[in-house]
């Protein structure tokens, strides 16, 4: 029986319950909206109670899935209702029904507001919840200031305010102009204050979604979240009824460390301290209980703790703890656990230095890849997708490889992929590469995309080495019967370049690749048969001498075509026939396809553009992009110069209008002197066919089509010369044509605070450092990588040390292979104090282009301090003994770059100057001691005090003491850049710059790389 | 965002209660639902309670004929959730008394008074079973 005494909707619901099937069912709906609709239409005869009862019965009806389509004017109205059942009733389900592009929601403004602002706190809530599920851009505008007035206001109780934090959450994602940043960080920090455990749930929402967009502004508020932690860990002062089987609200507890996760670090020593203590406990204290909800809430917390442990880049035992942890989660067999083990197990590769001991699992986590459970099988994947590296990429490759074929169909297209990049990607030789790609292609060809053959002839193509092997494998495979279509696309293609390089193989005659080639076309799709007829005009240019009789069968296919519907096809069969009869220029027209130029694989690119993009950023994302990873990684290359597919074309297709086009084009670059500016967005333009659409639709190489055609397009004739001097331009340029794509001023000063991260980067090489200092010794490890398919040559890293510093390189590499990574180990140790920095003169040939640039080291002064912290007596006989010049030095600065006393903390903390409180009775004041460590001075104790002017933040006066007076002069210089500017606009900005190259560069060949790049430059070379 | 949808379907893949904090239309709710059913009541008790779809995940839990639904952002802490559905059933237990299907069906006004008071926005915002049952019994008393 219902008990909310509405007894014809309890009538309605029974009937549809007893409905057997959907059609009596919908019979009965219809009825009903038949009935609702006509009671609505003579509104007056309704009252208040028939009205609310209707409008459960079209919730009901919208919940089962049908359309109801009036009667929302009628649920709104109800808002307006004076009695609380009804208004009740009308907020809920507008919510429900409508959503904010709805016009007489923006009617009800009024109304809801009158709710929000009157004295009935159970009508505020109502209001409160509507907006802040479904309230808009209106509801922002006009509400805002009152929702804040009501969650800040103290005589408001916590039911109206915990209500009034989420409405607030709503309006700010709706227009976060109406939420004020710089004045809410205090307000926000007040908030954190909260007893009320449900206000501080919501409160900690909207600080998770203020904190993602502008963590700097809420600095304030870091040690207020640490506080509330500890107050929810030891369970101090939480009502019973917020204690779920025995665990203080875990949802708070994972909210408030989630939103911890959003400050990059946590400086300030006594908060790293207790939010590392409460973190400890519960990674220590967590055991594994009967009770399901109690381990469940439990380990909500734990895991949640494991996400921050590693945000937080704790200490290297801390993070091993970790690791273990996970490492029993995934072999347990409860299967809730062993997900979330790998799921956190794979957030945990972006940490630095656990990689190896992840690597220890690998076998548990290929054994979870066979789970019946597909969840896991899909976590298990990803792990082993994130893990792989040069040293397990062919055992995990293989792994994927033989699971493709017992693999859920849901699986095998993601798998697929993800084995190609992985065999792009960490391919230990080429050859391994092609045989995986071939093998995939073999195995579960419905599910490789094109971009994965385009990639792996792009490879054949670039590399000569590789080509004989590959022209065998792809004939061995055209004996299998039953061959998948894009096993014949990506064999035909490569038997029709390279065959020729099989001649004296068994079954390997031009003839006999033509016959099993030729026993595939009845089958074939039409995008396959023009492949495969440019495959066999690629094998007529390859037999020399000619056999008439393969001719003749090959003709006999052109001539068959040449009618055919297929426009594309009847081309390629019309022009590769009359090109056939023209004898020798056939070679030049149908050459060997050149070189692609290096770009992104789409097949990265593929795969980075399915990762999911949310609105809000993440904490993970976050994270991630904070993470500076050492690994290899493949980012957007624009060619160097201009744009080759799309000339290609043109070249082709309409001969003498493209070139003068073209040659134009470049003719107007060449005069604003910046090659590269040539807008590399054609490049990459929308080609459906992708890498590949360019070769495959012209079939030869843009020099020779040029050179075939030169004297049949008078119009060329104009062109020489601009290409010519273009050329020159270019070569000239050259440090144009290699230009970083990080800001290299920036990364320097970014690792002079951290150890690790990426210290230059461009389109071929990514150098990152990643350093260890211990005492007045330091280990600086460069990690070169070549970003691209061919290998970076005549590799030069010169060391310039400054006199302070003694600085051993090991053996850098002349040549970097294609897709590796080398490391160069670099030896520091610190003489004496001094501010020069080191720079390191790194040089490279790519193709013909040379990058030379200069860098800035990350080996300075304060990387050789140690803080610590001094009881107040060790401290002031120490500073009374350091007494005046040259030890102790005093100076007023002015000009400093205005900040509050705990952001400078923060940089000192950061410059690993220890801050220690309260030693100076002045709270404006801050008193700092570390340890320098160098070869003369040994440990030497420096002590610094800076006093601040609260009413003129620009300027303050610092005083440093130690018993060096070198370290004494250096270090408040050193410490004075940062205050008066931020790193930026420090000196030696010179040695950032790239410098030209110095050596000569012969004029360009048509075949060299940087020559495909630069159609005009290609020209050049020609005439 | 967090919570984008809280679902409860019986056995037999009937809807029984269904809130949404992002809107979607009728037909992308139809197609949602049926998708998401259909993958998680094929799963076995021994499979793990989360199952990805799309771009986010569903954290499921059973009790007797009905199936527990939250869609979740991928990032969200999926044994908070889970742990959640078990105090949206408790809470629910307490009012109702070893609550079932029926009840859930009958007092559709209730099951909504109790979420509206355990998430706003996608967010949790109670999760004191006594905070959460007040209203209600406020009202109950009231009439």
């Amino acid at each position: 029986m219902a008990l909310s005494g509405m007894r014809g909707l309890s009538v309605f619901i029974s009937d549809i319950r007893n409905c057997q099937n959907k059609e009596q069912e919908r019979l009965r709906v219809d009825k009903e909206l038949g009935n609702i609709r006509t009671r609505f239409k003579n509104e007056k005869g309704l009252t208040p109670y028939e009205k609310k009862k209707y409008v459960w019965k079209m919730l009901y009806i919208y919940m089962l899935g049908y359309d109801v389509d009036f009667g929302h004017m009628e649920a709104v109205s109800l808002i307006s209702a004076p009695k609380y059942p009804e208004k009740q009733v009308g907020y809920i389900v507008t919510s429900c029904l409508l959503n904010e592009n709805y016009d007489f929601l923006r009617m009800a403004i009024n109304t809801v507001r009158n709710d929000i602002i009157g004295r009935n706190e159970t009508f505020q809530c109502l209001a409160l919840t509507m907006v802040g599920n479904i309230g808009g851009k209106e509801f922002a505008e006009s509400l805002a200031p009152d929702v804040q007035k009501l969650l800040i206001s103290s005589s408001c109780r916590p039911l109206v305010r915990k209500k009034a934090a989420l409405c607030l959450l709503r309006l700010y994602r709706k227009n976060p102009d109406v939420v004020n940043v710089d004045g809410w960080s205090d307000r926000m920090s007040q908030l954190l204050d909260e007893r009320d455990l449900g206000v501080l749930t919501s409160v900690m929402s909207l600080f998770v979604a203020l904190v993602s967009n502008h963590t700097e502004a809420y600095w304030n508020c870091l040690p207020k979240c640490v506080k509330i932690l500890e107050r929810l860990a030891r369970n101090q002062d939480i009502l019973q009824e917020y204690t779920y089987y025995g665990i203080p609200s875990p949802w708070l507890q994972v909210k408030t460390m989630r939103a911890l996760q959003y400050f990059p670090t946590v400086e300030d020593p006594s908060t790293r301290r207790a939010l590392f203590e409460v973190l400890q406990r519960i990674l220590m204290g967590t055991d594994v209980v009967k009770n399901v909800n109690k381990n469940n809430a439990s380990h909500a917390v734990l895991f949640e703790a494991l996400a921050l442990v590693m945000h937080l880049d704790a200490e290297k035992e801390m993070m091993s703890q970790c690791v273990a942890l996970l490492g029993k989660f995934i072999a347990v067999r409860e299967p809730n656990i062993r997900y979330l083990g790998l799921e956190n197990m794979t957030r945990m590769l972006l940490v630095t230095d656990v990689q190896d001991i992840i690597k220890r699992h690998q076998a548990q986590i290929i054994t979870s890849l066979k789970d019946p459970d597909i969840s896991i099988r899909r976590r298990a994947l990803d792990l082993l997708y994130g893990m792989c590296d040069v040293t397990n990429a062919k055992d995990i490759v293989e792994e994927l490889l033989q699971y493709l074929s017992t693999a859920d169909f849901a699986m095998r297209e993601e798998l697929a992929l993800k084995a190609a990049i992985l065999a792009e990607k960490f391919a230990p030789d080429l050859s391994w590469y092609v045989d995986v790609i071939l093998q995939l292609i073999d195995k579960a060809g419905d599910f490789v995309s094109d971009d994965i053959w385009y990639r792996v002839v792009q490879f054949v193509t670039n590399n000569e080495d590789l080509q004989p092997y590959a022209a065998a494998k792809a004939r061995e495979y055209l004996d299998k019967p039953a061959l998948h279509e894009t096993m014949v696309k990506v064999s035909a293609y490569i038997l029709g370049e390279y065959s020729h390089l099989l001649a004296r193989r068994p079954s390997c005659s031009p003839k006999e690749i033509f016959a099993i080639i030729n026993e595939k076309l009845p089958t074939v799709s039409m995008p396959t048969v023009a492949i495969l007829l440019s495959t066999y005009a690629k094998i007529l240019m390859h037999t020399q001498p000619p056999d008439p009789e393969l001719q003749e069968q090959i003709w006999a296919i052109f001539k068959k075509y040449e009618s055919y519907i297929d426009v594309e096809i009847q081309q390629r069969a019309v022009e590769y026939f009359a090109l056939s009869r023209k004898g020798a220029a056939l070679m030049d027209v149908l050459a060997e396809m050149p070189k692609f130029p290096e770009r992104q694989s789409a097949l990265l690119k593929k795969a980075e553009d399915a990762e999911v993009d949310t609105a809000e950023q993440s904490a993970i994302k976050l994270r991630s992009q904070q993470q500076t990873s050492n690994a290899l990684v493949v980012t957007d290359q624009r060619p160097v110069n201009g744009s080759l597919p799309v000339n290609q074309l043109g070249l082709v297709r309409m001969p003498s209008q493209n070139m003068e086009a073209s040659s134009h084009d470049q003719g107007l670059t060449k005069e604003n002197g910046t090659v590269s500016t040539v807008d590399p967005a054609s490049t990459q333009s929308a080609d459906i066919l992708g890498d590949l659409l360019g070769p495959l639709a012209i079939e030869g190489p843009p020099a020779a089509a040029v050179s075939a055609e030169q004297n049949m397009v008078p119009g060329l004739e104009a062109t020489p010369d601009a290409a010519g001097a273009l050329a020159l331009a270019t070569v000239g340029d050259q440090s144009n044509s290699v230009q970083p794509i990080v800001n290299i001023a920036e990364r320097f000063h970014a690792l002079c605070l951290k150890d690790s991260g990426v210290l230059y980067e461009d389109p071929y090489i990514q150098i990152g450092i990643k350093a260890e200092w211990r005492a007045h010794h330091g280990r600086l490890v460069l990690f070169l990588g070549n970003k691209n398919t061919s290998p970076l040559m005549s590799v030069r890293a010169l060391i310039l040390p400054p006199t302070h510093l003694k600085m051993e390189l090991s053996l850098v590499p002349e040549t970097i292979p294609p897709r590796a990574q080398v490391q160069c180990p670099l030896e520091v140790m610190n003489l004496r104090a001094s501010r020069d920095v080191a720079v390191l003169d790194f040089s490279y040939k790519f193709g013909t282009a040379m990058a030379s640039v200069k860098l800035r080291l990350p080996a300075v002064l304060n990387k050789f301090l140690q803080p610590i912290s001094l009881p107040a007596e060790e401290f002031f006989l120490q500073w009374k003994a350091l007494s005046g010049p040259p030890l102790k030095l005093q100076e007023v600065v002015r000009g400093v770059k205005p900040m509050s006393l705990p952001e400078m903390a923060n940089l000192f903390a950061s410059l690993h100057l220890g801050v220690t409180p309260a030693l100076d009775t002045n709270p404006n004041n801050l008193v700092a001691c570390t340890t320098f460590y160098s070869e003369s001075t040994r440990a030497m104790l420096c002590l610094i005090r800076v006093e601040t002017d609260p009413s003129d933040r620009t300027q303050l006066r610092i005083t440093i003491a130690s018993g060096d007076p070198t370290l004494t002069f250096e270090l408040k210089e050193f410490i004075k850049e940062y205050l008066i500017m931020m790193p930026a606009s420090t000196p030696a900005a010179a040695a950032a710059a790239p410098a030209p190259a110095a050596a000569p560069l012969q004029p360009q060949s048509p075949i060299t790389p940087a020559g495909y790049n630069d159609p005009g430059a290609m020209l050049a070379g020609l005439l | 965002m967090g919570i984008r949808f809280i679902l409860l379907v019986n056995k037999q893949g009937q809807t029984r209660l269904a809130q949404y904090y992002e809107y979607l239309t009728l037909e992308e709710r139809r197609a949602l639902e049926g998708e998401i059913v259909r993958k998680c009541l094929a799963r076995t008790e021994q499979q793990c309670s989360f199952v990805e779809h799309r771009n986010y995940k569903i954290v499921y839990r059973r009790y007797a004929s009905l199936f527990f639904l939250v869609g979740v952002d991928n990032d969200e802490n999926e044994l908070a959730i889970l742990e959640f559905i078990h105090l949206l059933v408790e809470t629910m237990d307490r009012h109702f008394g070893n609550v079932c299907e029926l009840d859930i069906m009958f007092h559709l006004e209730k099951a909504h008074f109790m979420l509206e008071e355990m998430v706003v926005n996608g967010c949790i915002v109670e999760t004191s079973k006594t905070n959460i049952l007040a209203p209600i019994q406020l009202m109950d008393r009231a009439s």
